[in-house]
Protein backbone atom coordinates (compact mmCIF):
# COMPACT_ATOMS: atom_id res chain seq x y z
CA UNK A 1 0.00 0.00 0.00
CA UNK A 2 2.78 2.37 0.60
CA UNK A 3 3.35 3.12 -3.24
CA UNK A 4 -0.09 3.80 -4.16
CA UNK A 5 -0.17 7.26 -5.91
CA UNK A 6 -1.84 10.43 -4.99
CA UNK A 7 -4.28 10.33 -8.09
CA UNK A 8 -5.34 7.02 -6.97
CA UNK A 9 -5.39 7.33 -3.33
CA UNK A 10 -7.69 10.07 -2.63
CA UNK A 11 -10.47 9.60 -4.88
CA UNK A 12 -10.29 5.87 -3.58
CA UNK A 13 -10.47 7.08 0.49
CA UNK A 14 -13.41 9.32 -0.59
CA UNK A 15 -15.00 6.53 -2.09
CA UNK A 16 -14.48 4.28 0.66
CA UNK A 17 -16.01 6.84 3.02
CA UNK A 18 -18.83 7.75 1.07
CA UNK A 19 -19.43 3.46 1.15
CA UNK A 20 -18.97 3.18 4.98
CA UNK A 21 -21.70 5.89 5.83
CA UNK A 22 -24.03 4.76 2.95
CA UNK A 23 -23.99 1.58 4.35
CA UNK A 24 -24.21 2.38 7.76
CA UNK A 25 -27.04 4.68 7.55
CA UNK A 26 -29.04 1.52 5.31
CA UNK A 27 -28.98 -0.46 7.89
CA UNK A 28 -29.74 1.60 10.30
CA UNK A 29 -32.65 2.69 8.47
CA UNK A 30 -33.54 -1.48 8.27
CA UNK A 31 -33.51 -1.58 12.07
CA UNK A 32 -35.29 1.64 12.75
CA UNK A 33 -38.23 2.19 10.20
CA UNK A 34 -42.02 0.63 11.36
CA UNK A 35 -43.17 -1.03 8.58
CA UNK A 36 -41.94 -3.88 6.48
CA UNK A 37 -42.19 -1.97 3.06
CA UNK A 38 -40.66 1.33 4.25
CA UNK A 39 -37.55 -0.96 5.54
CA UNK A 40 -37.00 -2.63 2.08
CA UNK A 41 -36.05 1.44 0.85
CA UNK A 42 -32.99 1.96 2.77
CA UNK A 43 -30.67 -1.05 2.50
CA UNK A 44 -30.77 -0.26 -1.64
CA UNK A 45 -29.02 2.27 -0.68
CA UNK A 46 -25.63 0.83 0.76
CA UNK A 47 -26.78 -2.25 -1.69
CA UNK A 48 -26.36 -0.32 -4.81
CA UNK A 49 -24.52 2.87 -4.31
CA UNK A 50 -22.11 1.47 -1.46
CA UNK A 51 -21.16 -1.41 -3.50
CA UNK A 52 -20.49 0.94 -6.44
CA UNK A 53 -18.35 3.14 -4.25
CA UNK A 54 -15.89 0.25 -3.09
CA UNK A 55 -15.93 -1.40 -6.56
CA UNK A 56 -14.80 1.68 -7.80
CA UNK A 57 -11.80 2.38 -5.26
CA UNK A 58 -10.59 -1.26 -5.25
CA UNK A 59 -10.33 -0.56 -9.11
CA UNK A 60 -8.62 2.31 -9.01
CA UNK A 61 -6.08 0.78 -5.72
CA UNK A 62 -5.22 -2.27 -7.84
CA UNK A 63 -4.81 -0.38 -11.35
CA UNK A 64 -2.15 1.65 -9.04
CA UNK A 65 -0.74 -0.77 -7.49
CA UNK A 66 -0.20 -3.21 -10.32
CA UNK A 67 0.32 -0.37 -13.21
CA UNK A 68 -2.53 -1.20 -15.69
CA UNK A 69 -6.03 -1.07 -15.71
CA UNK A 70 -7.77 -3.85 -13.69
CA UNK A 71 -11.64 -3.92 -14.32
CA UNK A 72 -12.53 -7.02 -13.13
CA UNK A 73 -14.19 -5.96 -10.43
CA UNK A 74 -17.10 -4.59 -12.39
CA UNK A 75 -18.07 -8.24 -12.77
CA UNK A 76 -19.43 -7.75 -9.04
CA UNK A 77 -21.38 -4.48 -10.17
CA UNK A 78 -22.99 -6.08 -12.70
CA UNK A 79 -24.39 -8.54 -11.20
CA UNK A 80 -25.38 -7.26 -7.48
CA UNK A 81 -27.25 -4.34 -10.12
CA UNK A 82 -28.98 -7.09 -12.05
CA UNK A 83 -29.90 -9.18 -9.03
CA UNK A 84 -31.14 -6.60 -6.53
CA UNK A 85 -33.99 -5.72 -8.25
CA UNK A 86 -35.11 -8.97 -8.51
CA UNK A 87 -34.99 -9.88 -4.65
CA UNK A 88 -36.51 -6.51 -3.87
CA UNK A 89 -39.85 -7.54 -6.15
CA UNK A 90 -39.86 -11.63 -4.96
CA UNK A 91 -39.36 -10.55 -1.57
CA UNK A 92 -42.19 -7.61 -1.70
CA UNK A 93 -44.35 -10.08 -3.46
CA UNK A 94 -44.02 -12.67 -0.23
CA UNK A 95 -44.66 -9.82 1.90
CA UNK A 96 -48.11 -8.62 0.17
CA UNK A 97 -49.25 -12.29 -0.28
CA UNK A 98 -48.36 -13.53 3.60
CA UNK A 99 -50.39 -10.23 4.67
CA UNK A 100 -47.82 -9.25 7.10
CA UNK A 101 -50.30 -7.72 10.12
CA UNK A 102 -47.96 -6.93 12.69
CA UNK A 103 -45.38 -5.23 10.72
CA UNK A 104 -48.35 -3.01 9.68
CA UNK A 105 -50.13 -2.67 13.03
CA UNK A 106 -46.47 -1.19 14.66
CA UNK A 107 -46.74 2.34 13.68
CA UNK A 108 -50.27 2.74 15.31
CA UNK A 109 -49.52 0.78 18.41
CA UNK A 110 -46.84 2.99 18.77
CA UNK B 1 -0.76 10.09 0.94
CA UNK B 2 -1.24 6.47 2.06
CA UNK B 3 -2.08 7.29 5.67
CA UNK B 4 -5.55 9.17 4.45
CA UNK B 5 -6.29 5.80 2.60
CA UNK B 6 -5.34 3.79 5.88
CA UNK B 7 -7.71 5.82 7.90
CA UNK B 8 -10.31 5.84 5.04
CA UNK B 9 -9.89 2.15 5.09
CA UNK B 10 -10.57 1.50 9.25
CA UNK B 11 -13.23 4.29 8.60
CA UNK B 12 -14.60 2.25 6.05
CA UNK B 13 -14.23 -1.40 8.00
CA UNK B 14 -15.78 0.37 11.10
CA UNK B 15 -18.86 1.67 9.36
CA UNK B 16 -19.25 -1.44 7.70
CA UNK B 17 -19.12 -3.38 11.38
CA UNK B 18 -21.81 -0.94 12.37
CA UNK B 19 -23.77 -1.69 9.81
CA UNK B 20 -23.60 -5.70 9.80
CA UNK B 21 -24.22 -5.32 13.48
CA UNK B 22 -27.68 -3.40 12.72
CA UNK B 23 -28.95 -5.94 10.14
CA UNK B 24 -27.79 -8.63 12.77
CA UNK B 25 -30.22 -6.44 15.50
CA UNK B 26 -32.90 -6.56 12.63
CA UNK B 27 -32.24 -10.67 12.20
CA UNK B 28 -33.03 -11.11 15.74
CA UNK B 29 -35.88 -8.64 16.33
CA UNK B 30 -38.14 -8.67 12.79
CA UNK B 31 -41.58 -9.74 13.45
CA UNK B 32 -42.26 -11.81 10.34
CA UNK B 33 -40.38 -14.01 8.21
CA UNK B 34 -39.38 -11.64 5.63
CA UNK B 35 -38.34 -8.71 7.74
CA UNK B 36 -35.47 -11.65 8.72
CA UNK B 37 -35.01 -12.17 5.10
CA UNK B 38 -34.41 -8.90 4.29
CA UNK B 39 -31.80 -8.69 7.18
CA UNK B 40 -30.24 -11.61 5.59
CA UNK B 41 -29.53 -9.99 2.83
CA UNK B 42 -28.49 -6.79 4.04
CA UNK B 43 -26.28 -9.00 5.44
CA UNK B 44 -24.58 -10.68 3.28
CA UNK B 45 -24.03 -7.54 0.92
CA UNK B 46 -22.50 -5.70 3.86
CA UNK B 47 -19.95 -8.99 4.50
CA UNK B 48 -19.02 -8.93 0.52
CA UNK B 49 -18.37 -5.34 1.16
CA UNK B 50 -15.77 -6.01 4.33
CA UNK B 51 -14.19 -8.85 1.93
CA UNK B 52 -13.65 -6.20 -0.58
CA UNK B 53 -11.97 -3.53 1.79
CA UNK B 54 -10.12 -6.08 3.52
CA UNK B 55 -8.96 -6.97 -0.10
CA UNK B 56 -8.18 -3.03 -0.41
CA UNK B 57 -5.96 -3.07 2.60
CA UNK B 58 -4.23 -5.81 1.90
CA UNK B 59 -3.49 -6.31 -2.04
CA UNK B 60 -4.51 -9.89 -2.44
CA UNK B 61 -6.77 -11.25 -4.84
CA UNK B 62 -8.01 -13.93 -3.15
CA UNK B 63 -10.65 -11.57 -1.35
CA UNK B 64 -11.88 -10.79 -4.51
CA UNK B 65 -12.83 -13.99 -5.50
CA UNK B 66 -14.26 -14.52 -1.74
CA UNK B 67 -16.53 -11.55 -2.58
CA UNK B 68 -18.04 -13.06 -5.94
CA UNK B 69 -18.85 -16.20 -4.37
CA UNK B 70 -20.55 -14.32 -1.36
CA UNK B 71 -22.73 -12.49 -3.72
CA UNK B 72 -23.73 -15.59 -6.00
CA UNK B 73 -24.67 -17.50 -3.32
CA UNK B 74 -26.50 -15.04 -1.24
CA UNK B 75 -28.48 -14.31 -3.91
CA UNK B 76 -29.55 -17.78 -4.55
CA UNK B 77 -30.16 -18.49 -0.96
CA UNK B 78 -32.42 -15.40 -0.89
CA UNK B 79 -34.36 -16.11 -3.46
CA UNK B 80 -34.80 -19.43 -2.35
CA UNK B 81 -36.10 -18.17 0.80
CA UNK B 82 -38.59 -15.82 -0.76
CA UNK B 83 -39.63 -18.01 -3.11
CA UNK B 84 -40.43 -20.60 -0.33
CA UNK B 85 -42.77 -17.83 1.41
CA UNK B 86 -44.41 -16.72 -1.81
CA UNK B 87 -45.15 -20.37 -2.61
CA UNK B 88 -44.64 -22.93 0.24
CA UNK B 89 -42.43 -24.64 -2.48
CA UNK B 90 -38.52 -23.62 -3.65
CA UNK B 91 -38.46 -26.07 -7.21
CA UNK B 92 -42.50 -26.46 -7.86
CA UNK B 93 -43.01 -29.73 -9.74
Amino acid sequence: MTEIPLWAALPAGVLLIAAGLLAVIGSFGLLRMPDFFTRMHPPAMGTTLGTGCVLVASMLVSSAAIGRPVVHELLITLFVVMTAPVTAMLLARAAVYRGDRRSRTAPRER
Amino acid sequence: MSAFLGYAIDFASLCLTLAMLFALGRLFKGPAAQDRVLALDTFYINGMLMLLVLGIRSASTAYFDMALLIALFGFVSTIALAKFLLRGEVIEP
